[in-house]
């Protein structure tokens, strides 16, 4: 059928050339394939909400250097100055930006003492505007009263009575049933009890690498801090305009501190994923170049043997062929090689992956991924090779009668 | 005769243009993305500190929780405790030995018109500045009396000097630092280790500090240090039980000169630790550690591992271009074979013939690594682009590393060539005359 008989004993008169190529596609696929899954699992994670209103918030640090400097009541002018700007929705003092990879963890556990098993989770200090600030959805509970705002003095270790978990933190404490937490009773900083007063649907730990990275808490806590951070959520569309505005507004109210570091989060989400945005986009140029050579060598060797079979080529078309025929000839030909690399390359592949994985954290491959590489490859061969096939079907008849 | 091959090598290649120039571009390719790659692995893991890294010693103690291991591999945390690393600065045991941390305060500059500025900083002892090799402009280090009675005084970077004194020499001067005044002692010359081998823990590529001043001020709150803590169990109330406390947030460094220092200064390590099981704490099974500089930038993991993934990649790149070489070079050579044939005739030994074309391949190899080298180029550049400040300094092409591009794609391209060019020598020179 389709002369794959000829073809093949063809094929095994000129080995070298076929393996070479052969050999090309595997490692093509092997790299492809791994490229494009270690792509697909860093644009998952960058593709990951983090709770937070993005477009409309920025933050600014608080660095107070000035001796006689009353905390308590600067925060307080400083948050009635700043939600009494028009376009500012709300804003709330905060220990830690999402995202910004620096912050607090603690531990949470179900009994208290020492050596008791615990759950790491991230700890965001906000008031009873937090929630709104940042823009996050309370699923269950409610939201901090006035009342529960405590005064945190710096290096204080005390906790507050009550906290909002998000509902991946509810549900690793609580498996299967993270409703259940609300009002639960848990255990902070060994001994402490917090009570668990709500829950929210998404808020992330401000390290994005981190396993634990959607498991994070809200307490209601306004600290003395010399190095504060304020976070300012305003209306759709006004927040550059509005950055510098607070800015000033800030720094001339009060001369005691400096105003810096103000940031959008968006760019603190960019930055945050600088390097799997530069490697993604590294891997994107390496498989392109990479399928462009493999390409180019196919075509490259096609048309030597092409060149060298003229006269059998011309013979066949004398002997009755059409170009058709010879075309498919060639095509096949390609096929078959492809067959091989591939074969030889998804063995590759998973052998790269294992290697991998072992050697990188990375997870392992998903099935579907290869299929698709393979099918590309194939797809790859047969276009590369479509021209100089074109070009051995256009071979007249009559070269066959012709000498060199 | 080997000038005479280079003419033919240069006809042939001009004879077969196209596909000459596939087989550079490829070469170039191949060459430019191991060298990129190569490049920055190479300045990642670079030995920040080449004469001494060796006398240079990491400590770490084992304090953390008995029921819980500080690291899942066993390993103790990597900062050590304050008391502990003031006890071990105290009893001066290391030829040298420093305690440090990372600070920031906020400068307040003379003159109405200059804004209060923050500066990241560096609370260390006295001995940091000689060990780590670091290089004055003027004046020097304080002494150890200074980190003994917290003088406050301090060493400023060139850039915050130049920011502060218009670059002049600055020592004696006074600086309002954290709202106290502060005075020169020393100005460093501009300094960027790479990596920033003394503490990884915040970023082992970020700048120097813009200033240092004696570790023991941080005794007091005033001063903001920041870097990581990590604690596996409540501190207490209050600052001072914070300094008491099982939080680990220093580094400390020992200078030990021979292996007989460091046999004996993990000796006094481990009676320090016995001692200090006596008070109730170190409840782990004794677990201390001296690395060396390189040692301890492996176990920190200085070189990124996407770096090490993309070198990985990037070699096997390099090698599918090289495939794609030799499957081209053969069918180039194969493809002479009448010509190969009657040069046998005409007496050309199967050595001539083997010499001759591997100079192809080798002058194919040779303007193939040059377009690498611009493509390494293009390449880094692109990384600095893609990375930003994260990339300073560890994307640069050196001389060296031009060296290497170069080798590396003639090796590889005569390595390539040898198959086709020994095809090539076998052809039958009677088969191709009959044939014509």
């Amino acid at each position: 059928m389709f002369e794959l008989g000829p073809i093949f004993r063809a094929l095994l008169r000129q080995k070298v050339g076929a393996i070479l190529i052969a050999l090309q596609i595997a490692l093509t696929l092997s790299i492809m394939v791994n490229a494009i899954f270690m792509m697909q699992q860093r644009s998952s994670q960058m593709a990951r909400p983090s709770g937070l209103d993005e477009a409309n918030l920025f933050y600014l640090s608080n660095t107070v250097f000035g001796q006689n400097y009353n905390h308590e009541a600067a925060l307080a002018d400083d948050l009635r100055l700043i939600r009494g700007i028009p376009g500012v929705v709300d804003a709330t003092q905060i220990n830690a930006i999402p995202l910004s990879g620096g912050g607090w963890s603690m531990g949470l556990q179900h009994k208290a003492g020492e050596g008791e098993d615990d759950i790491g989770v991230a700890v965001y200090m906000v008031d009873d505007h937090g929630i709104n600030t940042l823009g996050l959805e309370l699923i269950a509970g409610e939201n901090f009263q006035l009342t529960d705002i405590e005064w945190r003095p710096a290096a204080s270790v005390s906790w507050p009575a009550r906290a909002i978990v998000s509902q991946a933190m509810a549900e690793a404490l609580y498996p299967g049933a993270y409703q259940t937490a609300l009002g639960k009773t848990v255990y902070i900083n060994q001994n402490e009890a917090i009570q668990i007063s709500g829950i929210v649907k998404t808020l992330q730990a401000p390290w994005n690498g981190w396993d634990g990275v959607e498991r994070s808490m809200l307490v209601p806590f306004q600290m003395e801090n010399r190095n504060g951070r304020y976070m300012i959520r305003t209306e759709p569309g006004r927040r550059d305009e509005l950055m510098p505005i607070i800015e000033k507004a800030l720094a001339e109210s009060n001369k005691n501190r400096i105003i810096r570091n103000v940031t959008s989060l968006e760019d603190t989400r960019e930055d945050s994923y600088r390097s799997h945005n530069a490697l993604n986009k590294i891997l994107l140029l390496v498989i392109v170049i990479l399928t462009l050579i493999t390409a180019f060598g196919i075509v490259g060797l096609a048309m030597f043997s092409i060149n060298r079979r003229r006269r059998q080529i011309g013979t066949r078309r004398a002997l009755g062929a059409t170009q058709l025929q010879v075309m498919r000839y060639f095509m096949l030909e390609n096929f078959l090689i492809s067959t091989l690399g591939v074969t030889i390359g998804a063995i590759a592949a998973v052998g790269l992956n294992i290697w991998l994985v072992s050697k990188f954290e990375l997870a392992p491959l998903q099935p579907q991924l290869l299929v698709f590489g393979v099918l590309a490859l194939y797809l790859v061969g047969q276009l590369a090779v479509f021209y100089p096939a074109r070009k051995a079907a256009a071979i007249s008849p009559a070269t066959a009668t012709r000498s060199v | 005769m080997f000038a005479y091959y280079l003419r033919l090598a240069w006809l042939s290649i001009r004879q077969s243009y196209g596909l000459s120039l596939l087989m550079v571009l490829a070469i170039g390719l191949g060459i430019g993305a191991a060298m990129t790659t190569v490049t920055v692995n190479y300045l990642m893991s670079a030995n920040p500190i080449p004469t001494k890294s060796e006398q240079l010693f990491y400590v770490q103690l084992d304090n953390w929780d008995p029921h819980q291991p500080a690291n899942d591999n066993g390993d103790p945390p990597d900062q050590l405790t304050y008391r502990d690393a003031t006890a071990l600065w105290a009893a001066n045991k290391a030829y040298r030995q420093v305690v440090q941390a990372q600070m920031g305060a906020v400068v307040e500059p003379e003159g109405k018109d200059s804004l209060p500025f923050q500066v990241s900083g560096r609370a260390n002892s006295a001995d940091f500045f000689a060990m780590f090799d670091v290089p004055f402009l003027f004046g020097g280090s304080w002494d150890r009396a200074a980190d003994e009675s917290m003088q406050q005084v301090v060493v400023l970077s060139q850039s915050l000097n130049e920011r502060l004194f218009g670059g002049r020499d600055s020592v004696g001067e006074k600086v309002k630092l954290a709202g106290d005044y502060f005075q020169v002692v020393g100005v460093i010359a501009n300094w960027l280790p790479r990596p920033r081998f003394y503490d990884v823990t915040t970023g082992a590529f970020n700048e120097a500090e813009e200033l240092f001043i004696p570790f023991s001020l941080l005794s007091q709150p005033k001063i903001n240090r920041n870097g990581n803590t990590n604690c596996w169990k409540p501190s207490g109330e209050g600052y001072e039980a914070f300094l008491n406390s099982e939080c680990v947030w220093t580094q400390f460094w020992a200078e030990l000169r021979t292996e007989q220092e460091k046999e004996d200064y993990l000796t006094f390590l481990n009676a320090y630790v016995t001692e200090q099981k006596k008070l109730g704490r170190f409840e782990r099974p004794i677990n201390n550690r001296l690395s060396d500089v390189m040692q301890w930038m492996e176990n920190q993991q200085v070189v990124a591992q996407d770096a090490s993934l993309m070198m990985v990649m990037s070699l096997m790149f390099l090698l599918v271009c090289l495939l794609n070489t030799i499957g081209l070079l053969l069918a180039k050579f194969l493809s002479k074979a009448p010509q190969i044939g009657l040069r046998q005739a005409l007496g050309a030994s199967r050595q001539d013939l083997f010499t001759q074309y591997l100079t192809e391949a080798g002058c194919i190899g040779i303007a193939g690594g040059l377009l690498g080298l611009v493509f390494a180029w293009l390449g880094l550049q692109g990384v600095q682009l893609l990375y930003g400040d994260e990339m300073k300094g560890l994307a640069e092409l050196d001389l060296a590393m031009v060296g290497l591009a170069m080798l590396l794609a003639l090796v590889s391209s005569l390595l390539a060539g040898l198959y086709p060019t020994w095809r090539a020598c076998t052809v039958q020179p009677s088969q191709q005359l009959k044939s014509q």
